[in-house]
């Protein structure tokens, strides 16, 4: 069983005991612990089952490699899936329960998976799922949907804040380990700014666990002395529980650090996400142990050797009373080693190297520990727990020469480097045949912006597995009590001969539930590249991402195909290293800072008097209709138009782009801008004009009014704004940039309200303090004045049909002028309108909207807006695309009014079919509805629409299909409805 | 995630302070050119592995458009120059030839 | 006018680090050639300020003058002499090419200030806020998470922050979210 021992336990406080919920049951263990220590404390060794064949599971790690202790933590608005046992404190109140299993971990009926096991085997689902094909949809889907998926989504909104945090640094240094607190100091004495990270909250690594003596000092003394040193230099920056989740190009750098994961107190934000642009970075992430592949290393107690160690030094935790050591290396002697000084017992140190170990061995049979060499494990024995293991010859087929009993077994397959932040940004790996593991390759580092390698290696991320050469390597020179080790021997498969029945029983993917015989298999069935057989068997493409299987998966892949290991190379190593929380990702955008809300100077107005929002132009909120009680949307917006035609209406126009253009070549530049002339503008009046782009396609329009001799003010379309203002920069910094010619966006210095209706005139005149009867302001004129107190410019432009002002006043009056307007207007019924009274109103009238009208495709020809085409200019933009044939076909669809022979609203995105099929199959068509509506003006449906031929087939009768399958006839008409004089605008 | 300097602001700016605005040095057909001309001008792009001209604008910056010499496959920078040229100045030239020998853009050198 | 209300009428979010809306202020956008004599003449006469460097600003009395682009800068000054002040511009730089617009209601100033005001902004901004790289009298035009802003650090080591109208409340939850959230300690 595993328990608490009386002593060890560096990281845990005694003093200072919780308590915590595991499946419902009440738990204790100590401030320090991880989930995983306080659990071997309680006996707890089963953690979890398999994705595949619902296997127990224990722990096999103590970090962020493990893969089978995963849990669902916390409840309700807290809770989180697959959080892991070994990078998870404890404390006071925390909630966890084991998942994947129905209806109890113990008990999981999911576990007759295994009895079909030999049915289930590499790209099962591809095999298995493709005939009939109709089962795909009623049958295979629901039934991998169900199975599907580890833990259990959270169904509750994240209690929890987030945010990020930029920081510059010269040097980034990954990992707190030896290599990397030798690293920091290095390039802190030189000056630099530095940045060390540490994913635990412990610095140190294995040196302090193995008990290292540098230079006669413990190796806690000297990380502590290290650690003060770095502490007390202004130009460094050393970060604990902040992992380096990923390094991306020019030097960008994730740092995942978490704040409140380890307390009971969650007050602040729970994870911040450093986005850190670093010069250079020292990746010193060291090790990773490897397991052996035997039959049964994945019964709960087969854990990596220097886990168990870790568990007894660290948490003061042993694993097992009996541990059996199996190794083909020296470092797991370590593990014995300690056990045994912890007054535990193990039975045998199983060495697959017939040569045994270096120095190190006489120490261990000095405790009394007897080494075995050449041996391996044929089988390990026990269901949920390990009961013993079976001795065989690593060199033979598995033939038991004696068994063991024991509860727990230590392997250990050699070390792999962790070369991710080496390979993120791809720098490449060489494979060392004596250390057999894949090693950084100094020769093609990831490359940065200047062409020189910006990511660096140092420790045992590099390669180097003693102390003396992990700070060498670092730049410290330093001896160290550390015997010298014999050469590790790699062992893919244990024994070496393993027949069919062992090797499938043999795990190397531990939560994909992926076997040798899987990994062989799909060899066997012509997978040669190791990321289709990654694909093939699901090897490496769990949370844990392979860290504990990939290279074993490859040593059997490579084996498998004749080949050898470099040759069969690695998958790609992303980002990020360890899964990462998508609040962390999010920071604050949540909620009210989700996105940003554009909010006009009356937004608050609009709020309180029943404004139904929409989004225009991106982030924009206006009104769509101003809903009163008792009515409909419908009903409001017939109100507001009925109400504006007969009275007078108010529009919130103010999110209009509005761009000065100004200077000595504004006029020609704006030439060149819209399609018709707007040099020889009057000042003092307004000008409707189109903006093309380099295709000829419409792309903006508004009115254009001349300030004086060398300035122009552009109305553009709301979302437009930004954009027109960028445009209008290109040009004149990349094209014309001898052009004098400065403009700026003035769109939000004014509120804009578009006063409109038949007493309109009225209401200003009310407001009084400027002329604004028809000879002082014509239409298509301006003029600046003031209006009831306030600063203003009086447009006389209409949008609507009728008689219409457009004012704009300074934005912070905006509030104040929409209340003097419905003051002044109350006698005159005066009812603000929102923006689908404005679409319905221009639609009446048959103008154009930039978005229903146009599409990215259409130019103005298409709209019979020639007259808005300059004839007398040489160019603008636009203008040589539209000179293309195509552009002048007589075939393009133009535009016209239809009005249904029934009077109903012909629906959104209706087309016109006409006879015949295309070569797909599909019905031709002749036209498409672009706008329409029910117009409460005229009591009937109307629309726009884009017709072959169109404007020649005027009174033609043409069918607009509907969504019940069903014609609608309507009429080819005038697409100006309503006052096709222009009498009721002109006034 | 890239950092470009911006010749205008002497910025370092990472690549969410940018615009990208695709291939730099073109030249601008229009009336009285050939629909050859005019398609190259308006369709036809330069799409390299390796060096590549293109323009940028400090957006969310001094909002100044600038010119960039990078390498697309492996993000080196050789530098950035202002708008206002039709060609790439020497030293960008010099440095990018000096690693690829022969490197040209276009019918420019 | 007395009816002239800021974007956010003064609101206040007090704290370790307070941000507060400074309410009406007066911002022109002038545009011309630095390097005319004109130009410099002018905005010395009218501001008392000389152009200054790049991404700097400097103060003399009511106004404040920042360099936003090698052709533009910006004039801080009360609200009340925005519009005064354009055509003083606009008389001075008669017949050279150049662009006074008064966009003082176009946009809205927060100031952040106390003890880690710099590192709120490092949430929000990739800018390096480094006590000493990010010093007082030093401009910077950037994104606050998702909107384009300007920021600049006072003799007091505060910071006023600029941003559209339309988004600033937006941009005043995003720092007063992220100054409550408390102190990184790291730059």
């Amino acid at each position: 069983m595993s328990t608490r021992l009386q002593s060890l336990g560096r990281m845990i406080d005694r003093s200072k005991p919780v308590e915590f919920t595991f499946n419902g049951k009440r738990l204790r263990g100590y401030q320090g612990d991880t989930l995983a220590s306080a659990m071997l404390a309680n006996d707890q060794m089963m953690m979890g089952r398999s994705f595949k064949y619902h296997r127990p599971r224990g722990v096999v790690a103590s970090g962020a490699e493990e893969p089978n202790a995963l849990f669902n933590m916390g409840t309700g608005d807290r809770f989180e899936p697959n959080q892991r046992a070994t990078t998870q404190e404890v404390f006071d109140g925390l909630t966890i329960k084991s998942q994947n299993h129905y209806p109890s971990l113990e008990f999981d009926i999911g576990a007759v998976n295994q009895l079909f096991a030999r049915w289930l085997p590499a790209g099962f689902y591809y095999k298995m799922f493709i005939h009939p094909r109709p089962f795909w949809k009623y049958v295979y889907e629901p039934f991998i949907r169900q199975s599907a998926g580890l833990g259990q989504v959270p169904k509750e909104k994240d209690a929890d804040t987030y945010e990020h945090f930029y920081f510059f640094c010269d040097v980034l240094v990954a990992g707190g380990g030896i290599a990397g607190l030798a690293a920091a100091l290095k390039a802190g004495k030189e000056g630099k700014r530095v940045l060390l990270l540490e994913q635990t909250a412990d610095f140190g690594g294995r040196a302090v666990v193995d008990g290292v003596e540098i230079d006669g000092k413990s190796a806690s003394d000297w990380v502590a002395e290290t650690l003060a040193a770095l502490n007390a230099m202004e130009n460094v920056t050393v970060r604990s529980r902040n992992m380096v989740a990923g390094v991306y190009d020019h030097g960008y750098v994730l740092g995942y650090e978490r704040l409140t994961d380890h307390l009971s107190d969650k007050s602040g934000p729970r994870h911040r996400l450093w986005r850190i642009r670093a010069g250079e970075i020292v990746s010193a992430t060291g090790a990773i142990e490897r397991p052996l592949s035997f039959y049964g290393n994945d019964i709960p107690g087969v854990m990596l050797a220097s886990a168990v160690r870790d568990y007894v030094v660290n948490w003061g935790v042993s694993c097992g009373d009996r541990t059996v050591v199996v190794t083909n290396n020296d470092d797991a002697y370590r593990t014995a080693i300690t056990l045994k000084q912890a007054g535990l017992s193990v039975p045998a140190i199983i060495d697959a190297r017939s040569s045994g170990a270096g120095p190190i061995a006489a120490e261990a049979e000095k405790l009394g520990i007897k080494v075995m060499k050449g041996k391996a494990i044929a089988k390990v024995k026990g269901k949920k727990r390990v009961t013993g293991v079976q001795i065989c010859l690593q060199a033979g087929e598995g033939s038991v020469i004696e068994e063991i009993a024991c509860d727990c077994v230590a392997m250990s397959g050699g070390w792999s480097p962790v070369v991710h932040l080496w390979s993120h940004c791809g720098g490449k790996l060489n494979w060392d045949d004596d250390l057999a593991m894949f090693r950084p390759n100094p020769e093609k580092p990831p490359l940065g912006a200047d062409g020189q390698a910006f990511v660096s290696v140092v420790g045992s991320a590099n390669g180097h597995l003693s102390t003396a050469a992990v700070l060498a390597d670092a730049g410290q020179t330093v001896t160290t009590n550390e015997p010298a080790e014999a050469a590790i021997q790699p062992v893919w498969m244990m024994p070496q001969g393993a027949g069919v029945k062992l090797r499938s029983k043999a795990w190397l993917d531990y939560q994909n539930d992926v076997k040798v015989s899987d990994v062989q298999l799909a060899a066997q069935e012509g997978y040669e590249s190791v990321e289709h057989t990654k694909r093939y068997t699901t090897l490496g493409m769990a949370t844990d991402q392979g860290k504990l299987s990939n290279i074993n998966g490859l040593a059997t892949l490579s084996a498998a195909l004749d080949s050898t290991i470099p040759n069969v190379g690695t998958t790609t190593f992303r980002p990020p290293y360890t899964p990462i929380s998508l609040g962390a990702i999010t920071g604050v955008a949540r909620d009210e800072l989700f996105q940003p809300v554009r909010k006009t100077p009356m937004f608050q107005w609009h709020d309180a008097n029943g404004s139904e929002w929409e989004p225009v132009g991106g982030q924009w909120r206006r009104t769509y209709a101003y809903v009163r009680d008792g009515e409909t949307t419908k009903d409001a917006v017939n109100r507001e138009i009925v109400n504006t035609r007969e009275n007078v209406g108010l529009l919130d126009a103010s999110t209009l782009g509005k761009i000065i253009v100004k200077g000595p070549d504004a006029g020609k530049f704006l030439d060149m801008l819209y399609t018709n002339m707007m040099s020889n503008l009057k000042i003092g009046k307004c000008r409707y004009g189109l903006m093309c782009n380099e295709n000829g396609f419409l792309m903006d329009d508004g009115v254009v009014i001349r300030l004086d001799e060398d300035t122009w003010l552009c109305h553009t379309t709301t979302g437009g704004a930004a954009h027109t203002h960028d445009w209008m920069e290109d040009w004149l910094q990349c094209e014309w940039w001898d052009w004098k010619v400065y403009t700026a966006n003035v769109t939000e210095q004014y509120a804009q309200v578009a006063i409109a209706g038949p007493k309109a005139r009225q209401v200003l005149e009310k407001l009084g303090g400027m002329d604004v009867s028809k000879d002082a302001i014509g239409f298509m004129e301006f003029k600046d004045g003031t209006l009831g107190g306030f600063d203003a410019r009086v447009h006389r432009i209409s949008f609507s049909g009728e008689l219409s002002f457009e004012v704009a006043v300074p934005a912070s009056q905006g509030a104040a002028f929409w209340d003097a307007l419905l003051e002044a207007g109350a006698e005159f019924g005066v009812m603000p309108y929102g923006t689908e009274a404005m679409h319905i109103m221009r639609a009446e009238k048959g103008f154009i909207m930039i978005g229903d009208e146009t599409d990215g495709t259409i130019i103005p020809q298409d709209l019979n807006l020639h007259w808005a085409l300059s004839k007398k200019k040489d160019d603008y933009l636009g203008k040589r695309a539209q000179e293309r044939s195509f552009m002048a076909s007589p075939d393009r669809w133009k535009l016209v009014g239809v009005e249904t022979l029934d009077g109903s609203v012909i629906e959104d995105g209706a087309y016109v079919p006409a006879p015949g099929n295309n070569p797909n199959g599909q019905r031709n068509v002749q036209g498409r509805v672009t706008s329409t509506y029910y117009s409460p003006t005229l009591k009937r449906g109307i629309a726009m629409a884009l017709v072959k031929n169109g404007p020649d087939r005027m009174g033609e009768v043409i069918e607009f299909n509907k969504e019940d399958g069903t014609m609608v006839k309507a009429k080819i008409v005038d697409p100006v409805f309503y006052d096709k004089d222009g009498e009721k605008q002109n006034v | 995630m890239l950092i470009l300097h911006c010749p205008y602001c002497g910025v370092y700016a990472e690549e969410t302070e940018l615009h990208a605005g695709g291939e730099a040095h073109l030249k601008r057909a229009t009336i009285g050119d050939s629909d050859e001309a005019f398609e190259e001008y308006l369709f036809m792009r330069e799409n390299k592995k390796g060096v590549h001209l293109e323009r940028w604008r400090h957006a969310n910056g001094c909002g100044k458009w600038f010119l960039c010499a990078r390498d697309t496959a492996t993000l080196e920078v050789y530098g950035t120059y202002p708008a206002q040229t039709t060609e790439p100045p020497a030293d960008i030239v010099a440095a990018i030839t000096a690693k690829h020998p022969g490197w040209s853009w276009k019918e420019k050198a | 006018m007395s009816n002239a209300v800021s974007a956010l009428n003064g609101q206040e979010a007090k704290g370790d680090v307070t941000v507060r809306e400074l309410g009406l202020t007066g911002m022109i956008t002038l545009r011309g050639d630095f390097e005319d004599e004109n130009f410099g003449a002018a905005l010395s006469q009218i501001t008392g300020a000389g152009v200054p460097d790049v991404r700097h600003f400097v103060q003399a009395g009511d106004f404040t003058v920042l360099w936003m682009s090698p052709d533009e800068l910006l004039v801080i000054l009360p609200y009340e002499k925005a519009a005064e002040t354009v055509a003083a511009f606009d008389a001075a730089l008669k017949g050279t090419h150049f662009l006074a617009v008064n966009v003082s209601d176009a946009r809205a100033l927060i100031s952040i200030s106390g003890d880690f005001a710099n590192e709120v902004l490092a949430k929000l901004s990739p800018v390096d806020m480094s006590a000493d790289r990010f010093t007082a009298g030093m401009v910077r035009r950037t994104r606050l998470a998702q909107v384009a802003a300007a920021f600049w650090m006072l003799p007091d080591g505060s910071y006023n922050l600029m941003c559209f109208r339309s988004v600033a409340d937006y941009a005043f939850g995003l720092l007063s979210t992220s100054a409550k959230a408390g102190k990184v300690g790291a730059i």
